[in-house]
């Protein structure tokens, strides 16, 4: 089976019903998109494909259609994404672990969206979950995000 | 006050083998320094002055061994020897560290001596040097009860200073400069003519020079890191999913693995059918481990499939099987003779004259449910075991693991790694040995063991019930007398006994929250009960606070409203401790307490203290057409010294956010002998959409450095559900309150 992830080409031979979350991680190793629930309940597992986010835990790679971004393709510690670039300057992070989530999904949210209500941050950012309770940095970050991507 | 009069009757922390080793000797032994454990492996050329400095010609290397689970402890604990030190923040590494008893946690001995923390007698501080010392005897080195800022604030500046001052010698011997003629700076020693030697440079000659002591601590108004906002030194990582936690990491020539065992808690495996499991595909083995089974396959999701193609005969839950009979439980133990302590018993509470208020209320299991499932990465080889993950308890899990292996503790290497979330889960072992028995099955061979989610709910060790039976008494608009019995499960003795160690006198934390606030009722009692052990409890982050917390200072704003008096105000009255008082008065000043209200909006304020930390919250909700929503929370805390005030707000705003979606929507139930909340669907605490907006303030009026993980969590169920009350005129005595109300 082929997929392209951050623009990368990938062969694996798995079973088509595996998630594309364990092709990610245990397959071709990358890590930084995680588990979490497994049953579309937290987000941490948040990626694109051809630009939506989706939470690959229910992803079947057997159905797979279309181009996987994950959180290392968005940006890197030496060129954030304007969506990293907030999350640092707002110190989102407690433990860290539902934040690649939170950052895709808040991502894929200014994509289409760059000037979202706070009703809309509201409904789109609470399918992820954070147990630390960063949601208070969260909302401030989106809204730097999105002014950051207004402005670029 | 309900002081103690024999030190043998109460709590210690560490449990009857340390203090079976005798408290004369343990005072004398413990007077010694532990060996520093860098000193083992340092090279030609590196030099360390103390256990957690490391410099050689590369690079500096602090060594930070408390554990980090989010709350920021890494950065922290370097900030502390950088300011000291003198580094460049951010131009050095930091590392967990290994195991090691140098690394003793000064901090338990403030939870382990039954004091109030508010208690700065000679009594209460000779007790404290006591089990100060048995902490350091038995090596308990951990990261837990708030007292990661409490254990290190004086120790690692004096190791930065000590780094400091011993490179000053170094500089000065190499050029003949006097020490006193030398400054320091981002990491270099300065000559008088503006010529620099950097640190790094000087770590040969540093190596031979006797470490120099006893050097003063800067005053705090010439710090440069700390008490200002610094970057986390962890944020980026975490911002672009580059970190790295156990659940990441990679070993060459690792397999994946998952286990399943019994869904009652301790209870056997009686049979097992693999035959479906195996034919699955990726599975490389399926075998019985202690009370269940493991997979081993080339991936963490095939591994998962196959546990969930075996069929299993569990034996019952060692525990009832359904959860109405661990209420039960609780109800029948307000009895004499399961008085685990009386704790108060200030004036006489049941002859004081006045109208009285009765209440009972209960505190629920809770699951912790850190993000970051349970894993470990362990391989057993002839000579020992190597383990990758990250843990609170570093020396216990050696010991843990060796038992498992049947080795030597120094034959484990154990390296820790940042947590995903611990919220105290990862205090507990089982997860640990199941990992080694799966990889002692697969020797030679590194093997991930990963827990699904509901494997970690099934094991999560929750929070334990309480149940509390109240009365106030008021007259003349005035509370005179409150009496509190609290009775739940130890917390201790559950999670002491998985460890081998007993609970010598009573637990501290079926009463912590409700016997140690510093209010001054002129009438008080608080009893505690031990109800017998039940389903396995673990700390649950502030631990006892959440439940008894709840109870005392619900049964409080009952009577205060019962006598007409205005609960911040009767609050502010009652109270007998100055930074305590200053926090209640803080709460009210930042929310404008008394100010104008809508008729569907309300007011709760709460007051509880929680690992030394005097803790006062203001809640405001709006009843929208029965939905309750909470429109903003204002909440005070002291703890001496807030050390980086950024992180500061988003651990009180994260620990608010915690206690207030469990005290809403969440509870562990038992049906069958399992947890019927399965995975977060059933259990998910607080989400963006119902955060209010958290206003935070950290106060220093109190002498002690106290430490904010915990804190702020046990004041958020009675702020709420004090604030329904007022909006609502519906009293709410149970958690979670989701059962009572419609939450927006
Ligand atoms: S792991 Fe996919 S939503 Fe939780
Ligand atoms: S930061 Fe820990 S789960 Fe979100």
């Amino acid at each position: 089976m082929k997929l392209t992830v951050n623009g990368t080409e990938h062969e694996v031979e798995v079973d088509p019903n595996m998630p594309l979350l364990w092709v990610l991680r245990d397959e071709i190793g990358l890590t930084g998109t995680k588990y979490g629930c497994g049953i579309a309940q937290c987000g941490a597992c948040t990626v694109h494909v051809d630009g939506q986010a989706v939470r690959s835990c229910q992803v079947a790679i057997g159905d797979l259609n279309g181009d996987v971004t994950t959180i290392e393709g968005i940006g890197n510690p030496e060129t954030l994404h304007a969506v990293q670039e907030s999350w640092v300057e707002h110190q989102v992070a407690q433990c860290g672990y539902c934040q690649s989530g939170q950052i895709m999904q808040a991502a894929s949210m200014l994509e289409f969206n760059p000037d979202p209500s706070d009703d809309v941050i509201d409904a789109v950012m609470s399918g992820n979950l954070c147990r630390c309770g960063t949601y208070p940095r969260i909302r401030a970050a989106v809204k730097t995000a999105a002014a950051k991507i207004r402005e670029a | 006050m309900g002081i103690v009069s024999s030190i043998t009757r109460r709590t210690f922390l560490i449990g009857s083998s340390a203090i079976a080793g005798g408290v004369a000797f343990g005072i004398f032994a413990a007077r010694q320094e532990p060996e520093n454990p860098l000193v083992a492996t340092l090279e030609e050329g590196e030099a360390t002055f103390n256990p957690w400095v490391l410099i050689d010609s590369e690079k500096v290397t602090l060594i930070a061994p408390h554990g980090d689970k989010g709350q920021g402890v890494l950065s922290t604990q370097a900030a502390l020897i950088a300011e000291e030190m003198d580094l460049d923040w951010g131009d050095f590494d930091v590392s967990f560290g290994e195991p090691s008893g140098a690394y003793w946690n000064r901090g338990f001995a403030e939870e382990g001596v039954p004091f109030m923390s508010t208690d700065d007698s000679r009594m209460a501080e000779t007790m404290r040097g006591i089990v100060g010392g048995i902490t350091k005897l038995a090596q308990v080195q951990g990261t837990g009860g708030s007292t990661s800022m409490p254990d290190s604030y004086v120790k690692l500046r004096e190791a930065g200073a000590m780094a400091r001052e011993t490179l000053k010698a170094a500089a000065s011997a190499k050029t003949g400069v006097p020490v006193s003629d030398l400054k320091t700076e981002i990491g270099k020693v300065i000559l008088p003519d503006g010529s620099e030697l950097k640190y790094t440079d000087l770590a040969a000659d540093a190596a031979d020079i006797t470490p120099i002591k006893d050097t003063p601590l800067r005053d705090p108004s010439e710090w440069k890191y700390l008490g200002k906002p610094m970057e986390r030194l962890d944020i980026v990582a975490k911002s672009t999913g580059t970190m790295m936690y156990g659940a990441d990491l990679s070993v060459d020539g690792m397999k994946f693995a998952t286990v399943c065992v019994n869904p009652r808690q301790g209870g056997e495996m009686l049979g097992f059918d693999a035959t479906a499991a195996e034919a699955l595909p990726g599975v490389e083995k399926v075998f019985p481990i202690t009370n269940g089974v493991a997979a081993v396959a080339s991936n963490t999701w095939y591994a998962i499939q196959a546990v969930r193609a075996v069929e299993f005969d569990w034996g019952p839950a060692p525990y009832p099987a359904e959860q109405d009979a661990h209420w039960t439980a609780l109800e029948n133990s307000f009895g004499e003779e399961n008085l685990d302590s009386e704790w108060r018993n200030d004036g006489d509470v049941t002859t004081v004259e006045g109208e009285k208020v009765e209440a009972e209320y209960r505190s629920p299991y809770v699951a912790h449910a850190p993000l970051e499932p349970m894993n470990a990465i362990v391989k057993v080889t002839d000579d020992g075991v190597e383990i990758w993950t990250g843990h609170q308890m570093p020396i216990f899990l050696t010991q843990q693991v060796a038992a498992v292996a049947g080795i030597e503790p120094e034959q484990v290497t154990f390296h820790n790694q940042f947590m995903g979330g611990s919220f105290g889960h990862r205090l507990e072992f089982e997860h640990i040995k199941q990992a080694v028995e799966v990889a002692m099955e697969m020797k030679g061979t590194p093997v991930k063991m990963t827990y699904s989610r509901e494997e970690d709910f099934a094991h999560d060790f929750p929070r334990h019930i309480s149940m509390g039976r109240c009365t106030g008494v008021h007259a003349d608009g005035k509370v005179v007398g409150l009496d509190v019995a609290v009775s739940s499960p130890s917390v201790l003795a559950s999670q002491g006994g998985r460890l081998g160690q007993g609970l010598p006198g009573p637990d501290s934390q079926i009463a912590a929250g409700a016997w140690n606030n510093p209010y001054g009722f002129d009438n008080y009692r608080m009893r505690a009960y031990r109800a017998p052990e039940l389903a396995p409890v673990s700390s649950w982050r502030a631990v006892g606070a959440n439940g008894a917390g709840f109870i005392f200072d619900t049964i409080l704003d009952e009577t205060i409203h019962a006598a007409g008096a205005d609960p911040l105000e009767e609050r502010i009255r009652l109270m007998d401790h100055e930074p305590s008082r200053i926090a209640l008065e803080t709460v009210g000043e930042m929310s404008s307490w008394g100010g104008e209200l809508a008729p569907n909006q309300g007011r709760g304020v709460a007051y509880v203290e929680s690992f030394g930390v005097p803790t006062a919250q203001v809640v405001q909700v709006t009843n929208d057409d029965g939905f309750i929503k909470i429109d903003k929370v204002w909440i005070a805390l002291d703890v001496g010294r807030v050390l980086d005030p950024v992180n500061f707000e988003n651990l009180v705003q994260g620990g608010v956010v915690f206690g207030l979606g469990h005290a809403m929507n969440s509870e562990i139930t038992y049906s069958d002998g399992m947890a019927l909340q399965t995975n977060y669907h059933a259990h998910e605490a607080m989400r963006l959409y119902q955060t209010p907006e958290i206003f935070v303030r950290g106060l220093e009026n109190q002498p002690k450095m106290r430490g904010v993980g915990e804190p702020p969590v046990p004041v958020a169920a009675p702020s709420l559900g004090n604030a329904i009350f007022a909006a609502t005129g519906q009293r709410i005595r149970e958690m979670p309150f989701n059962k009572y109300v419609d939450f927006v």
